[in-house]
């Protein structure tokens, strides 16, 4: 009983973070780039939601509004910051990270400047207020939402990675950029595209978060490094690893949070990770290249 | 005059000019700042001290260290323990045990009544975790923004872990309200001018013993790992262990500069060592020039003062502040403001034809290790 509650927790952690960490695994995970202000992209996602309520009114629309329009504000953001300055640096991936990261501090600092230091509120719509009875547990409908918009991401990527001629694409580029571009793709445009499809899916992330507590300027920095440490144990290039990883990170937390404190639970779960990385130094799912490890 | 022209011309002059030139400066501030502003300088010193070690593994070593604020924050709290049981007297409960805890001290905290075992601990605690997990992830081949990623998720639950043991470590507030350093008071002036004095001398020791490093074959060798770690590893070197040490000392450097902190700010909380601060350390490293050696000093230093007169007068002015300078010097700079003279010498050179640049302009203050693709297609 109680382990069946744990693990809806877990998964519903999971799911939080595989949204989050989704768009990492292709900004990062195919790109290489670490972008420190994915998290502050699913900020402006978040407080995209609480704009178009104040807009819109009705919560049940303002989501179905919101979702697809967080994707866009996030993509426009990543498009912007991958034309004037990602694509300056991509034989530097290390010096990106403390670049986005200067990016990521000035959001934050902007959106304390529009919006006010304090957190702010976005309702959630009638139909997904209360919780779901299955055999005496009580399921939040939210937390269900999040589960199903995680695993539709997903999908949707994964269909768009593999059955698409933009997928196609992408990863042509991802796998060999010389011959891609020999063979007449156009490796900036495609830069661009899967830069603009990863920070929208933080975006999406930002306005599935809007559901579960507040929104405030700090939002992406509580959820950022967690979302990088899900892609580095999952193992790059593959979106099948990132989602394992989201799973079992959600899970660990949730049981060793159950079992002792949820700041004893954050640090075992660091240890975890780096005792995974001596067996697995390249996560969980990795392409095997011939280069040195 | 001969100062000038030693500090022109490169290699050991140079280096030594501006090292006695740095601990002039350094003598001299007490006499021309108010007790206030060396208080503040005194505190810029420490936090310049982990600046040195980021210098040394970042700049030379190429390991990009985001959670140097676990290892400032290993330092500060152990001291900070020790001078709180010192203030009890002995068998004394600290003041904020008594308000939120059990009113017993842990057994864990026992270790630092005593003073030499106090100062023991600051050194070997952050050199066995930065040990330990070096040794775990670089024997391992974990590398680049791997090894960024785990440090900064270090300093994450470092901070988480600090502030969810309210009862043993004081929690969000932190420790505070430390009376005496060592049974000297630290309401004396003079005292605190002693340990201004004790920060500036540790600081220059730790310059010069960066300088040891770098000019000895380790030094090499850790350039060496920095640009081509296969290479290095093909020569029969093991590249783990060379980047264990440089991390492990700069663990220790950012230790004392946490535990000199302490008597000298009157306070830590989760707040000076977290994943926010720990990155913040890297800026100043990056202005002045990482692979040089002065250049994180100085650059620290700077960055701290611009820190402290910014905020006074616009608080919201240093957030964007600080993100315009990570933006524009690592995009624009990488080779910090110590490259700047080289570039300049480099385009006048290049204007009158077949004469070469000079090889010593800010030799290694390039881009480093980050010009080679971290994962090269099968």
């Amino acid at each position: 009983m109680d382990i069946i509650a744990q693990l809806f927790a877990g998964l519903s952690l999971g799911s939080v973070l595989l949204l989050a960490a989704l768009g990492l695994s292709l900004t990062f995970g195919q790109m290489g780039v670490i972008n420190m202000a994915h998290g502050e992209f699913m900020m402006a996602g978040a407080y995209t939601a609480f704009v178009v309520q104040g807009v819109v009114g009705d919560a049940g629309v303002s989501l179905l509004v919101a979702l697809p329009l967080g994707f866009v504000v996030g993509g426009l953001l990543g498009l912007l910051l991958e034309a004037t300055l990602i694509h300056r640096m991509y034989r530097r991936p290390l010096d990106t990270l403390l670049v986005t990261w200067g990016v990521a501090l000035v959001l934050q600092q902007v959106a304390r400047d529009v919006f006010g230091a304090p957190n702010v509120d976005v309702s959630a719509p009638a139909w997904l207020s209360g919780a779901v009875e299955i055999g005496g547990l009580a399921l939040p409908r939210t937390r269900l939402f999040i589960l199903a918009l995680a695993a539709v991401c997903v999908v949707a990527l994964a269909l768009a990675l593999r059955a698409t001629p933009l997928g196609r694409r992408i990863r042509a580029v991802v796998q060999n950029r010389d011959l891609a571009e020999a063979s007449g793709i156009s490796s900036r445009a495609t830069d661009r595209v899967t830069f603009f499809i990863g920070s929208g899916l933080a975006g999406i992330a930002g306005v599935a978060l809007t559901l579960l507590g507040s929104v405030g300027p700090t939002l992406g920095t509580n959820y950022i490094v967690d979302a990088f440490l899900v892609v580095v144990a999952g193992g790059i290039g593959q979106i099948k690893g990132t989602v394992i990883a989201a799973m079992a990170l959600g899970l660990m937390q949730a049981f060793f949070e159950y079992s002792t404190t949820a700041s004893v639970a954050k640090v075992l779960v660091f240890v975890a990770i780096v005792a995974f990385l001596q067996l697995r130094p390249q996560g969980l799912v990795s392409v095997r290249t011939r280069s040195l490890a | 005059m001969t100062v000038l022209t030693a500090l022109l011309r490169p290699g050991r002059a140079r280096t030594l000019a501006a090292f006695a030139l740095a601990a002039a400066l350094l003598l001299l501030a007490p006499a021309v700042l108010s007790p206030f502003r060396l208080d503040l300088l005194a505190k810029f010193l420490c936090l310049a001290m982990v600046a040195v070690g980021i210098g040394l593994a970042w700049g030379r070593g190429g390991l990009l260290t985001l959670g140097q604020g676990v290892y400032f924050g290993l330092g500060a709290y152990l001291m900070a323990m020790h001078l709180k049981l010192a203030d009890a007297g002995p068998g004394g409960v600290p003041d904020f045990m008594l308000l939120y805890g059990t009113g017993q001290v842990p057994g864990w905290w026992e270790p630092l009544r005593s003073p030499v075992s106090a100062i023991l601990l600051v050194l070997l605690v952050p050199a066995a975790l930065a040990a330990l997990l070096g040794w775990a992830v670089f024997t391992r081949r974990v590398r680049g923004a791997y090894f960024a990623i785990l440090s900064q998720a270090l300093a994450a639950a470092f901070a988480i872990l600090l502030i969810g043991q309210q009862q043993t470590t004081g929690g969000t507030n932190g420790l505070n309200g430390f009376r005496a350093f060592f049974g000297y008071d630290l309401a004396d002036p003079v005292n605190k001018q002693m340990l201004y004095l004790i920060a500036a001398g540790v600081l220059l020791v730790m310059v010069a013993v960066v300088r040891w490093l770098t000019v000895s074959r380790f030094g090499e060798l850790l350039v060496a790992v920095r640009d081509q770690e296969d290479r290095v590893r093909f020569l029969g070197y093991d590249p783990a262990l060379v980047k264990v040490v440089a991390y492990v000392v700069a663990a220790v450097m950012a230790a004392v500069g946490g535990a000199l902190f302490v008597p000298i700010a009157g306070i830590i909380s989760p707040a000076d060592v977290g994943v926010v601060p720990s990155i913040g350390f890297l800026i100043g490293v990056a202005i002045g020039g990482r692979a040089t050696l002065l250049g994180p000093v100085l650059g620290s230093i700077a960055v701290s003062w611009a820190q402290t007169s910014i905020s006074e007068q616009f608080p919201s002015g240093w957030i964007y502040f600080q993100g315009a300078l990570f933006i524009l010097v690592i995009a624009f700079l990488p080779g910090g403001l110590a490259s700047v003279a080289g570039k300049l010498r480099r385009r006048r050179a290049a204007a009158p034809p077949g004469e070469a640049a000079p090889g010593d302009a800010a030799p290694d203050a390039g881009p480093g290790p980050e010009l080679v693709p971290e994962r090269s297609p099968a």
